[in-house]
């Protein structure tokens, strides 16, 4: 019907837009945001539960069996506290931002395919909300969107702890978007697409067809690591470090607004693990033993079986690890990730041309790595020279003579 | 007035296009409008956004989702770290003018250039530029495809020549900071560094 539709590769589009369609779309994304809804829920309580589990605690045992029910119970009471909004705020943006960290969460899902394809009354409906010709590339807009929620939180609060927090959360988003975007580079190049139901195609039939497998296990490496640090979780989670920011970015906020930043950071985990799971683990593929009715319920139980074992994986992180320090983090980042997802994509490219061009860009890309190495370590040497008293936290810290004065109270800043 | 529906169009591209606009105007005049610069970060994230919108009408997908991704995400992403660090998120003083005569002079440039624009349109036609020229939409996910051909390449040196100057640009950036930055540190509060290493 209209030059806007016909670009979308949706075999649902295909009989152009009537209001069929429509209503099957409007099914689609009440279904979709529901079922997150409600998966967010569960996610709260399976992070509590699995996390008190390896403390050796009991964990939320109150409200309903296994304590089911807590996060209802705990977002109606959220929802009834007082909604305090602080005098030195920025009023307009405070109240915004908790939505700007919402929306993108819930939009990434929008392009994941958690399903095949199925044949409703002579339609064929693909088991996703859309599946637009730019795809994947929502994803790391709206990743690089919901960089706003937090920062602007930081700052509208008008206070010290949350601004720190605003700022590092910026910093840290923006640095590991560019490992996230290069290794979604990598995927895109094998798959000669950026849609998603393409992506998630191409790794269909076996389990060497994966992404993970074809592309080598370090751009999926990359991609989990950078996807843990986009979305603010341990290690990675400097942003809301209890010990340095009292309570990061949400310091000041209360009520039904801190219930839609926790919603956020949950919605995001799931959205992750389900992109993780769309790019590199081959999405709803998986064994089917049941014939044709299989073939219809079996690839939605293994994108929710490989979904799960994400958010588990990432719990289990927040378990094990301590929080990283906020240099090292970014050193992680930027000296780490991106070259080595660089180079990564070099190889990968070579190898799809042919073997030889593989074979000596990977030289030539261990060749660099090595000229790096070398170029970082007179950095570090250069930027460490000077700094003995403490390790330095971050790169240029308090005077040391200043520092010794604060800390050991000597207004001499002599000898102990 | 037959020239603003000179072709036929279709009704949504009319609904989608006009929330673009609508999406621009309010962005833009709250850039101009705004006192807090904040929220005139936030007004030009709007305008981006309402440009997406519009990418996306003229079937240049791939050029919507770069839009969001690069401005909206990085760009204005430094603008308001910069605002914050620096700490210019209080309302300005706007009645002094920094040249004299400046106000004057942009409302009367503003006002040529929206009349040679109004020119040009009722002269040539309303709807500047056809859909989709760098790439043929040849059927479904085309437009990507047709926009790295033409880039890798019948433009490939332009695309290359834009690449090596924004390394330039960075290299240049990053060499300028360090040699201000290195300036200042030799007296954090009037003294090198070495000495407190000694003591």
């Amino acid at each position: 019907m209209t030059s806007l539709f016909v670009a979308a590769g949706d075999p649902l589009y295909a009989s152009g837009l009537n209001w069929i369609t429509l209503v099957i779309v409007l099914i689609k994304i009440i279904f979709s945001f529901a079922v997150c809804m409600g998966a967010v829920t569960l996610m709260i309580w399976f992070e509590r539960k699995v996390i008190s589990d390896m403390q050796s605690r009991i964990g939320p045992n109150r409200a309903g069996p296994f304590g089911l029910l807590q996060t209802l119970a705990d977002g109606i009471k959220l929802f009834f506290k007082e909604d305090l909004i602080p005098e030195q705020s920025d009023r307009f943006v405070f109240k915004l931002a908790p939505y700007l960290s919402v929306v993108p969460a819930l939009v990434i899902f929008a392009v994941v395919p958690f399903g095949g394809v199925v044949t409703i009354a002579g339609r064929s409906i693909d088991l996703q909300v859309a599946d637009p010709p730019i795809g994947i590339l929502l994803v790391l807009a709206m990743s690089a969107i919901g960089v706003y929620g937090i920062m602007l939180a930081g700052w509208a609060s008008g206070s010290k702890y949350p601004l720190l927090s605003g700022v590092r959360a910026s910093a840290q988003m923006i640095s590991y978007e560019a490992a996230l975007g290069m290794t979604v580079v990598t995927v895109v190049m094998m798959t000669g697409s950026l849609s998603t139901r393409a992506i998630v195609n191409s790794q269909a039939g076996a389990i060497w067809h994966w992404n993970l497998i074809r592309l080598g296990f370090i751009p999926a490496i990359i991609f989990i690591i950078a996807v843990i640090a986009e979305t603010n979780r341990p290690p990675f989670d400097v942003v809301e470090a209890e010990s340095e920011l009292v309570g990061g970015f949400n310091t000041e906020y209360s009520s039904i607004r801190f219930a839609l930043f926790y919603l956020a950071e949950f919605m995001n985990t799931i959205t992750m693990s389900a992109v993780i799971v769309t790019l590199f683990f081959g999405g709803p593929d998986g064994y089917n033993p049941f014939g044709h009715y299989g073939s219809i319920f079996m690839p939605i139980v293994w994108f929710v079986v490989k979904t799960i074992a994400f958010c588990y994986f990432f719990v289990w992180l927040r378990g094990a690890l301590p929080r990283m320090r906020y240099d090292k983090l970014m050193d992680l980042g930027w000296k780490r990730l991106i070259p080595v997802s660089l180079g990564w994509l070099l190889i990968v490219a070579g190898f799809m041309v042919n073997g030889w061009w593989g074979v000596g860009l990977a030289l030539a890309v261990i060749a660099a790595g090595f000229g790096l190495a070398r170029a970082f370590k007179i950095g570090a040497d250069l930027e460490d020279r000077d700094q003995a008293v403490l390790p330095p936290v971050g790169r240029r810290p308090v005077p040391p003579r200043l520092l010794r004065r604060l800390t050991d109270g000597d207004p001499q800043g002599g000898v102990q | 007035m037959t020239s603003l529906l000179a072709t036929t169009v279709a009704i949504p591209d009319v609904i989608v296009f006009a929330a673009g606009a609508v999406m621009i105007m309010i962005g833009a005049l709250g850039v101009i409008t705004s006192r807090n610069p904040v929220h005139a970060a936030l007004s030009l994230i709007l305008t981006l956004f309402g440009i997406a919108v519009l990418f996306i009408e003229q079937q240049a997908d791939f050029l919507a989702a770069v839009q969001v991704i690069v401005y909206a995400g990085a760009i204005v992403v430094l603008f308001l770290f910069v605002i914050m660090f620096l700490g210019v998120d209080r309302n300005e003083d706007l009645d002094a003018e920094p040249l004299a005569g400046q106000r004057s002079m942009a409302f009367v440039i503003v006002l040529m250039a929206v009349g040679a624009i109004i020119a040009l349109g009722a002269e040539a036609h309303w709807v500047v530029g056809p859909h989709s020229v760098s790439g043929v939409p040849g059927g479904p996910y085309q437009n990507v495809y047709n926009l790295g051909r033409s880039v890798f390449t019948t433009y490939l040196f332009a695309f290359e020549a834009t690449a090596a100057l924004l390394v330039i640009a960075v290299v240049g950036a990053v060499v300028l900071a360090r040699r201000s930055g290195a300036a200042n540190a030799e007296q954090p509060d009037g003294q090198p560094e070495n000495e407190e290493v000694a003591s």
